[in-house]
């Protein structure tokens, strides 16, 4: 196996997904066979090759600056509109931090 | 199913010039074929009747004023589910986004309504364009319209399937790592990739924003090239986009191939190819040498690599960008968890598909601390010999020729239990994706009673070349 259930169960809490036992018996014999397959990219020596993130046209470099001027923007109202839960215009989360059994508020 | 009269744009501008039908009665009559082959099809999520109609409408009214005829004036369209559009429900064929309404609109869409056309609605895809026969939508697969036991292709199977239906005269696609080129070989129509940079992709929802273009599927060359003319050029909404001018892409579409240059890379005609493509494939290409064009043996060497490169950096961007889906800001959210790392988690894990999940899962995997110099910047290091493979070729010929797909379209099913085979049908499509060339899949014939497309490559820009190349293919297809 490339990849062992207990990097896949790491791998699920690293990219925010609940998967169910049967789902990590799946991943796991399934992303081993996947990531077996792209060790053949060490048939190649790259060590004088530099990365490439993007297509390398040159015309590229220039035009990722443009001046910081402010412009219309949707708006609290709208850009809150598709939100599960909202409140008066923000985003509505369930709890952050949860008490310790015990704590209460001083009041 | 098309009829040249009516199902290109060439063919309705003259019908609407000499009066013999009306943008109204031609969206009316595609909404109706559309009603009537969508149940068994499912090439179209949404359906914007009304928004059509207001559009056909609006495009008669120019032309009773006597106004000059718009590049796609009247002409009835369809955009891929992962494209916004202000208040219409844009899915990607995702259950996460099942009731999303868009607050903004695509630039691509934006050129296309100002040029005249009109939008028949939104079409079904791979949940967030990741898959290769459309059978990985929350909203089931759609059907290949030549034989609806078979898959159309993905991930813009419903695009592809929409125009060879003819539900719509053109559409647009998303071509990740073939996208666009593999349904349109699929489904017998002309699929483009545009270079990396041609064409905006502001309010495209990304995938794999380095390999991410925009294209459209038409069942011409001329319509594909009038398509690609309205929606290239620079966008200040993004900064990736080129500032090379757009030239007129229909002009000299016709000329002879006399002196052009068409190599033939033995990488891509060997295992795996199916008997009946390569020979269509081989025949095609012999005809472009009769048409006057020097055939040229080249090399891509690398290419070998590239399906193990490609999953490697496009599920590392995948990773990236779908963390966005956290049921936070828009789209579905779980309901059951009291506390927020937990919502997230149940939020995804129910959201998303099986491919989407498994994505998500080796992107992070290729990124994460021990793993990344492994696999994330070896690929990237692969990516450069790729795209120099490309350079080294492009000095010997001007177009390279091969092969859209493996196979003609294969049964509903066939590959969905093994993730790696369908991951190979990408593999005559995803290199130019790694290296940011253009590509387009014309018709070349059928095998078995199926079309076969050929693939056509360029350099940088070279989208003209490029779809001269394919028009002479077109011309030389027999019927």
């Amino acid at each position: 196996m490339a990849i062992t259930r207990e990097q896949v169960v790491k791998t699920a809490a690293l990219a925010h997904l609940e998967l169910p036992d049967d789902e990590i018996e799946t991943f796991t014999g399934q992303l081993s066979a996947i990531i077996d397959y792209m060790g053949q990219l060490n048939e190649l020596d790259t060590s004088q090759v530099p990365p490439m993130s993007h297509s390398t046209l040159g015309e590229h470099v220039e035009r990722t600056w443009r001046p910081d001027t402010v412009t219309p923007s949707l708006g609290s109202a709208v850009a809150t509109a598709n939100a599960p839960e909202g409140f008066r215009g923000f985003f509505k989360v369930p709890s952050v931090i949860t008490r310790a059994s015990g704590d209460s508020d001083a009041s | 199913m098309s009829d040249s009269a009516t199902n290109t744009i060439a063919g309705l501008h003259s019908a609407y010039a000499a009066g013999t039908t009306t943008a109204r009665a031609e969206v009316e009559r595609r909404l109706a074929l559309i009603d009537q082959l969508n149940p068994s099809l499912n090439a179209f999520l949404t359906v914007t009747s009304e928004l059509a109609l207001a559009q056909a409408d609006a495009s008669d009214a120019r032309r009773a004023a006597g106004e000059p005829t718009r590049p796609l004036d009247g002409i009835p369209i369809a955009l891929k589910d992962n494209m916004v559009v202000t208040g219409v429900r844009t899915t990607c064929g995702s259950r996460i986004l099942s009731n999303y309404l868009p607050p903004y609109t695509a630039t691509v869409v934006e050129r296309l309504v100002e040029a005249g056309a009109v939008v028949l609605g939104k079409t079904n895809c791979d949940e967030f364009a990741m898959g290769s026969s459309n059978e990985n939508s929350a909203y089931g697969p759609v059907r290949n319209p030549l034989d609806t036991s078979r898959v159309p292709g993905g991930s813009s199977g419903g695009s592809a399937a929409a125009v060879s239906a003819g539900m719509a005269v053109a559409a647009l696609g998303s071509d990740t790592g073939g996208s666009i080129r593999q349904p349109a070989s699929l489904c017998g129509i002309v699929g483009m990739k545009p270079t990396y940079g041609r064409v905006s992709r502001y309010g495209l929802v990304a995938f794999g924003s380095s390999l991410d273009q925009i294209g459209p599927f038409a069942t011409t060359v001329a319509d594909a090239a009038r398509m690609l003319s309205v929606i290239a050029g620079r966008d200040p909404m993004d900064s990736t986009s080129s500032e090379a001018p757009v030239p007129d892409y229909e002009n000299g579409l016709d000329n002879a191939l006399a002196g052009v240059r068409v190599g033939v890379p033995s990488e891509f005609f060997g295992d795996g190819l199916d008997a009946g493509t390569r020979e269509l494939v081989e025949s095609a290409i012999q005809r472009l040498r009769d048409d006057g064009a020097e055939i040229v043996d080249v090399s891509l060497p690398h290419m070998r690599y590239s399906t193990a490169t490609y999953y490697i950096v496009a599920t590392a961007e995948a990773s990236s960008n779908l963390a966005r889906f956290d049921g936070v800001r828009y789209g579905f959210r779980a309901e059951e968890a009291d506390e927020l790392r937990a919502m997230y988690n149940r939020t995804r894990a129910q959201g998303f598909g099986a491919e989407v999940k498994r994505r998500i899962m080796l992107g992070t995997y290729v990124l994460s601390s021990g793993y990344y110099d492994a696999y994330y910047d070896k690929a990237l290091r692969v990516r450069t010999l790729i795209e120099r493979d490309f350079s080294t070729a492009f000095q010997r010929c001007d177009v390279i020729a091969t092969p859209a797909s493996p196979t003609v379209a294969f049964p509903l099913g066939a590959k969905t239990a093994d993730p790696l085979q369908m991951y190979l049908s990408d593999i005559y499509t995803i290199t130019a994706n790694l290296a940011g060339v253009p590509g387009i899949s014309v018709p070349c014939g059928t095998s078995e009673g199926l079309p076969v497309g050929l693939q056509l490559l360029a350099p940088h820009f070279g989208e003209v070349q490029m779809l001269r190349a394919a028009r002479a293919v077109e011309r030389a297809t027999p019927a």
